[in-house]
């Protein structure tokens, strides 16, 4: 495990941290309360393995497949776990799709909660005071900040991740995008239009 | 408990401001304090409850100064102290100083958290009853304040809301924090007018509310 970070300056605050999780995680080591290959395996699980591009596919199928969509209607969790995305904080998934009519956004009010086998660990500002605060409040505001204004009309829907159910917005698919396949289509799944914060991306915005 | 954590409609914090690069960790540190914090759950010293509660009951000013990682860290600190895991000594210096407690799980290897990590932890349980409510029906959330651990924010206690979803039966968290056991109910996405919770808006707040948080509109 790669302990020699790179230096940057003004963090004596973070070498602080960085000494005092050091001399945590050696006490629970010696103590026999955790294997540190285990601890190995959840850092390179969510720093390589887990991330949004996971819940990209999901929604590029859902976008192509019809069927697929069904599935996801009808059980996510089985839906998305058929892709191989299961486990921690997504044991009770499901989709909000967006339409002309509707915009999804997601967040947890209460603590952090956030679909992880889908997206990945959550941003610092999905657990910051701001959103947290603001997000059931005035979305609107909110979106505004990430740069998002939505047309007239349109009913915004925040999701409150208040119990286990954890919730992927499926942003609504680009026009122009006819004859995309899933892969071309993930393209334009960014992380933020799953949460809501963000929409996908129009086909001249990626290269 | 009405503690910092509950900060759905506050207005003081300011606007959200995304980091440009966002990294997944901030130093190696925080590597290191999710995967402590991920692996201790698999103990079976607590549960995702308990851990919530640890957290939120830490001193108001320390939670509203910390890092999520830090407040992880004080939680985890706080749930092994009460339990004798560990000493405050020992986490000041690191030096063993008392015997391990045995654990509910033994620690699991490389192989053993792949397949945590991989399954997870549902909490849906097996239905006993009907559920009491049916998509459309109006319902009102209770006004309560219990000094324990509760997933009902403030800012949707007391309020007319109309049940969107019946999402399962799922273990009650204000139970399962309190070690009275899990208690599972029937769980609902419920939703409320911005109006209705805020005095103005257009949008609509969906919240998944367990039974007992709720009663009949018209009762």
């Amino acid at each position: 495990m790669g302990k020699d970070h790179s230096h940057d300056h003004d963090h004596s605050h973070l070498d602080g941290m960085e000494l005092k999780v050091r001399t945590l995680e050696s006490l629970l080591v010696e103590k026999g309360y955790v294997d540190p290959g285990a601890l190995d395996e959840i850092v390179e699980t969510y720093e390589t393995r887990v991330g949004p591009r996971n819940g990209a596919a999901v929604v590029a199928k859902a976008w192509s497949d019809p069927a697929y969509l069904d599935r996801l209607r009808e059980n996510a969790t089985a839906a998305i776990g058929e892709l191989g995305f299961t486990g921690r904080q997504g044991e009770h998934m499901r989709i909000v799709e967006n339409t002309p009519e509707i915009h999804n956004m997601v967040v947890c009010t209460l603590c952090s909660c956030y679909p992880w086998p889908v997206l990945g660990l959550p941003p610092v500002w999905y657990k910051s005071a701001p959103y947290r605060s603001r997000a059931v409040s005035e979305p609107e505001a909110v979106l505004a900040e990430f740069g998002v204004t939505l047309p007239e009309g349109k009913t915004i829907r925040v999701w409150d991740s208040t119990a286990e159910m954890r919730y992927l917005v499926i942003p609504e698919r680009p026009a122009g995008t006819e004859d995309w396949s899933e892969s071309q289509l993930a393209e334009l799944v960014t992380r933020d239009s799953m949460i809501g914060t963000g929409l996908a991306l129009l086909p001249d915005e990626v290269a | 408990m009405n503690g910092p954590h509950d900060m759905g409609g506050m207005q003081c914090y300011g606007p959200v401001e995304p980091e440009a690069d966002e990294p997944v960790f901030h130093g190696e540190w925080e590597k290191r304090a999710l995967a402590i914090t991920v692996a201790m759950g698999g103990t079976g010293m607590w549960n995702l409850d308990q851990s919530r509660f640890a957290r939120e009951s830490l001193p108001p000013v320390q939670y509203l100064s910390s890092t999520y990682y830090q407040i992880w860290l004080a939680g985890l600190e706080s749930l092994m102290k009460a339990r004798g895991m560990v000493s405050e000594a020992e986490l000041e210096c690191g030096k063993l100083d008392t015997p391990p407690v045995e654990t509910r799980r033994p620690a699991a290897d490389r192989a053993a958290m792949k397949a945590v990590l991989a399954t997870g932890g549902p909490v849906s349980r097996e239905a006993s009853g009907e559920p009491a409510f049916k998509v459309g029906d109006a319902i009102v959330t209770r006004n309560t304040h219990p000094a324990g651990h509760t997933r009902l924010p403030r800012y949707v206690r007391g309020k007319p809301g109309v049940i969107a979803a019946v999402q399962g039966f799922h273990v009650f968290p204000d139970s399962n924090a309190s070690g009275k056991g899990e208690d599972p109910h029937w769980l609902y996405s419920v939703a409320f007018k911005a109006e209705d919770l805020f005095g103005a808006g257009n949008h609509e707040v969906l919240v998944d509310c367990w039974e007992p948080y709720l009663e009949r509109a018209d009762a």
